[in-house]
């Protein structure tokens, strides 16, 4: 019973509750004992039953008085980024450990307030910086996924999202909250077998969300399926005037956009994303992505995106630069850990060297050189211009097509610690995710297959600014082709 | 004006720049819903945006906007269109973020000129380089435990405008001037209350010199200056040091410094070597500021009378002298003030006695005009009584005093005490008929030449008269019955 609580999706969970079949005191109470039973994955790191259990039964009340929002009883887990109300947020930092917040962030606010239950706040790296979850103060997030071939090596979710991923992995969440800078939501979504969407710019309210870098930052959802993460999405979008670059657009019932009809729809087909020393498998699954679009009748445009090479460099100036000043304010002084040194700068300085992990340090660093006098134009300005060269490209590249597809990320899950010693290397990982985030446009991760190692391979989706309904429409279409094996199913 | 220092190897001509900050009124902080009340109790005024927790995000006061523009508007300064809001990136406990939101290579406003009026009445126009939008910081506080430091950040993301002026100062008075003229100019438009001593506004005075028609020469950046006072006393020793400075061989160098009011010195805080790398760069948090025309021309249709405008037509209308004119529109309610008293009455008759009786009255009792027991309307009445000769400006001034201890109408206090003038010709002959007949030794001294005795007997009719009588026909009658 338990297991089939867990192992079912959102909108099944939804009917379930709607026709009585089971009480979200139950599903929340199912996922409560999931979490319990697999704490070895380090997703979660707090968790917060009692809080979940309060507001099952609190949904369960509205449920029957009629009053049922969007996600009514929905037991989901949230990225330790975004700032809830009276519960530790740590952004998986030393220097946040212990932090609580007197305030909601708007997005999960806006799943509270349509009847979403929180079971808990899930791991990732260290503000949102690193692709495979090692960074954070917390330790590492583990792969629910094994190589098939029996090594039972620990393998990473991917990053930054990676506790997110792993928990709707192993069926310990319905669906999770994450963020995307560079791919922080589709690479660790690819990663874990699931389907993970990161909105366009604007779209969801970064009120509340610990910033990394601003002009990147998005929230998003994970979730099993497609359905699920459409409705997920929907409820944490919508303008927010709180939030400056907020879009004042109206929000569409996401989830109707899945009609599965794509026939004469325009897909993409990027030539500069078939980068060298990518493994086989990768276009293989690429391939196949493309035949199964095909046979819906879609129709395929090669199209080509010239400065997509210049993306990762232009990325690792631009967030930096942002996140130097960003975390400026983790200083000692009014929350968070303080080390008391022999005078003021003393004390900013240990409290900021234990506070942030090496990661953090590493592109405060990079931000600080990037933005210095006489180096500026040389990075920022320039980094800056390319930005738009690379947000141009898409624009042309739309007018002969209506959606992108590419893979996820040039590899499936690697081994824990595998490429840590070299950061360069784990910069890749964002290849194919960065350049959509630096354009602002939405894209979504769809789990298509498996490696040869029996590793999920994810493909993305990447549409115009706010035409998430095609991306979705087109992450249907390929998860009905895929029929992809979800663990312990 | 331009004032030329001399020194041991000639004339030194002083430079000087300033950069005034400017607390917007407003109901609330620049990128917060927080309230500015001066004098709050520490940390009351502070919003989880204020205090820069995690993930929180600024959001323009559309108010500070309206009041940028208002200012810029009262410098004669272009608008700028489009404008970008920038990091200023340093560390201190009392910049919650780690950066102060400001301005940077897009300010909202950008070229303007003002007139300044000197003591020696003479009229200088002032360069306004740019204005731009910033937020305050908060307040270190050193005084209250021997060991450590306390925030108060009630002023963390107050609103403040910073005007940054051309070098075109060429002296400590221009300084004050400017100053003077800045600060009028903000409260005419109710943008900034100007008040120095809460803080409201400070000034930032860039100080070089140099010899007459050489290049400028480098400066140094003096803080902490304020009180108009406090920027002629910081001037005059900065100058002094640089002179001695350069005279005795040595180099001024690029640096900022503090003065320090009770020693009465400024002294170095930074050179340039140790200047902050500021890193500006865009704010990502907040998007470009896009003014319409529209709005823009919808502001400036609400401008009140500028000071300069409004001195110009005193000069005109009225015909009043640049300095009275100065005085005048030294505040709005002060114009307002003689306009009223000037209506219909001989305004530079209105003009001396608004600045030489009621302010100098109320100077000394240290009052504002707005305390005045004289309304504008009774003082009017006063100089109407003066105008059509029912009183004598000599009685004038004892009503005015009547008026000013009782706040009783001109009118009232005339008939009550019996002061109308005298001017029934045959009243008047009959007292110089008496006072004549009264000195014949005087009169026979008169007539054999010593015609300034004519004061004597004007003297000796006017108080025969209680003063009463009109001081014109007792010279007129005197003089037919006396040549």
């Amino acid at each position: 019973m338990t297991s089939n609580l867990t192992h079912q999706s959102l909108a099944s969970a939804l009917e379930g509750l709607e026709k009585g079949d089971f009480t979200s005191v139950e599903l929340t109470q199912a996922h409560i004992s999931a979490i319990e039973a697999t704490r070895d994955l380090n997703a979660f790191i707090t968790e917060t039953p009692e809080i979940a259990l309060k507001q099952a039964a609190n949904s369960d009340e509205r449920r029957a008085s009629g009053k049922a929002g969007l996600l009514e009883g929905i037991p989901i887990a949230v990225k330790d980024l975004f700032c809830t109300k009276g519960v530790q947020t740590t952004a998986a930092s030393h220097i946040l450990e212990g932090f609580i917040p007197q305030y909601e962030s708007t997005t999960t606010q806006n799943l509270w307030d349509d009847g979403a239950v929180m079971l808990g706040k899930v791991n990732l790296d260290q503000f949102a910086m690193g692709s495979a979850n090692t960074t954070s103060y917390f330790g590492n997030v583990i792969n629910p996924w094994k190589k098939r071939d029996g090594s039972n090596e620990q393998l990473v979710p991917g990053g930054s999202s990676g506790g997110s991923a792993a928990s709707v992995a192993a069926y310990t969440s319905m669906a999770a909250t994450g963020t995307d800078t560079g791919g922080s939501i589709r690479q660790p979504a690819s990663f874990c077998g699931i389907t993970g969407i990161k909105p366009t710019y604007g779209r969801c309210s970064r009120w509340g969300v610990v910033a990394f870098a601003s002009s990147l930052d998005q929230p998003g959802a994970f979730a099993r399926d497609v359905r699920d993460s459409a409705l997920l999405l929907e409820s944490m979008s919508g303008f927010d005037p709180k939030d400056s670059t907020s879009a004042d657009m109206p929000v569409p019932h996401f989830a109707g956009a899945l009609t599965g009809d794509i026939k004469g729809l325009k897909v993409g087909v990027p030539k500069e994303y078939r980068v060298d020393g990518m493994p086989e498998e990768i276009e293989k699954i690429w391939q196949q992505g493309i035949e199964w679009l095909k046979s819906a009748g879609a129709e395929i445009v090669d199209v080509s995106l010239p400065h997509t090479k210049y993306a990762l460099p232009t990325y690792y100036i631009i967030a930096p630069a942002e996140c130097s000043s960003n975390l400026a304010r983790y200083d000692g002084v009014r929350y968070g850990l303080r080390v008391e040194g022999e005078d003021l700068t003393d004390s900013y300085e240990k409290t900021r060297a234990e506070g942030f992990g090496d990661e953090v340090k590493r592109r405060i660093m990079i931000g600080t050189y990037a933005l210095s006098s006489g180096y500026y134009d040389a990075y920022y300005i320039k980094a800056q211009k390319v930005r738009r060269l690379i947000s141009n490209d898409f624009t042309d590249a739309y007018k002969k097509c209506d959606v992108l597809l590419t893979p996820t990320a040039p590899s499936a899950a690697f081994v824990i610690g595998e490429n840590d010693d070299d950061p360069i290397k784990m910069y890749l990982n964002d290849v194919f995710t960065v350049p959509s985030s630096l354009a602002g446009l939405p894209a979504m991760s769809v789990p298509a297959g498996l490696d040869k190692d029996g590793l999920p391979l994810g493909l993305q989706i990447i549409g115009r600014a706010w035409d998430e309904e095609t991306v979705l429409r087109v992450g249907g279409v390929l998860e009905t082709a895929a029929q992809f094996p979800f663990l312990n199913k | 004006m331009s004032a030329l220092v001399k020194g041991e190897t000639g004339e030194w001509e002083i430079v000087i720049g300033l950069e005034i900050h400017a607390q917007i009124i407003a109901n609330s902080k620049l990128f917060s819903g927080s309230a500015t009340d001066f004098g709050a109790e520490p940390n009351t005024q502070v919003s989880m945006v204020d205090a820069a927790m995690p993930g929180m995000l600024p959001v323009l006061n559309e108010k500070c906007v309206e009041q940028a523009v208002r200012t810029g508007l009262g410098l004669n300064a272009e608008i700028m269109r489009t404008s970008i809001f920038a990091r200023k990136n340093y560390f201190y406990p009392d910049l919650p973020q780690g950066y102060q939101i400001s301005q940077f290579e897009d300010p909202i406003v950008g070229k303007g000129v003002i007139e300044i009026d000197l003591p020696d009445g003479t009229v200088k126009e002032i360069g306004i380089t740019r204005l731009h939008l910033e937020q305050d910081a908060g307040k270190s506080v050193h005084d209250q435990h021997p060991k450590k430091s306390f925030v108060d950040l009630n002023r963390s993301g107050c609103a403040l405008m910073e005007i940054v002026s051309e070098p075109d100062i060429r002296g400590p008075e221009e300084a004050v001037a400017y100053i003077s003229k800045i600060r009028m100019i903000l409260r005419y438009l109710e943008t900034c209350n100007g008040n120095m001593d809460e803080g409201s506004m400070r000034a930032d005075v860039n100080v070089s010199v140099r010899k007459p028609g050489d290049e400028l020469g480098t400066r140094a950046e003096i803080k902490n200056v304020n009180s108009l006072k406090a920027v002629h006393q910081a001037i005059d020793f900065e100058v002094e040091r640089q002179i001695e400075l350069i005279e005795d061989g040595g180099e001024v160098v690029q640096e900022t410094r503090l003065w320090d009011p009770a020693k009465n010195e400024t002294r170095s805080m930074r050179s340039k070597e140790e200047a902050h790398d500021y890193r500006y760069f865009p704010d990502p948090d907040l998007l470009p500021l896009v003014l319409e025309e529209k709005y823009i021309e919808d502001i400036k249709a609400t401008l009140p009378e500028l000071p300069d405008q409004k001195k110009h037509r005193f000069m005109g209308d009225y015909s009043l002298n640049l300095y009275d004119a100065s005085i005048l529109i030294a505040e709005r309610s002060r114009a307002e003030f003689f306009e009223t008293v000037a209506n219909d009455n001989d305004a530079k008759l209105a003009a001396n006695w608004v600045i030489n009786e009621l302010l100098g009255a109320l100077n000394k009792d240290e009052k504002k005009l707005e305390q005045s027991p004289i309304s504008a309307k009774n003082l009017g009445g006063l100089i109407a009584l003066i105008s059509d000769n029912t009183i004598s400006g000599k009685i004038a001034k004892d009503v005015f005093a009547e008026m000013y201890a009782s706040g009783k109408e001109a009118n009232a206090i005339v008939e009550e005490k019996g002061l109308k003038q005298v001017t029934d010709t045959g009243a008047i002959e009959k007292i110089v008929d008496e006072v004549i007949a009264e000195n014949p030794d005087n009169l026979a001294k008169y007539k054999n030449g010593k015609v300034q005795l004519l004061g004597f007997f004007v003297g000796q009719v006017m108080k025969k008269s209680q003063g009463k009588a009109n001081p014109k026909m007792v010279n007129d009658i005197l003089k037919g019955k006396l040549d």
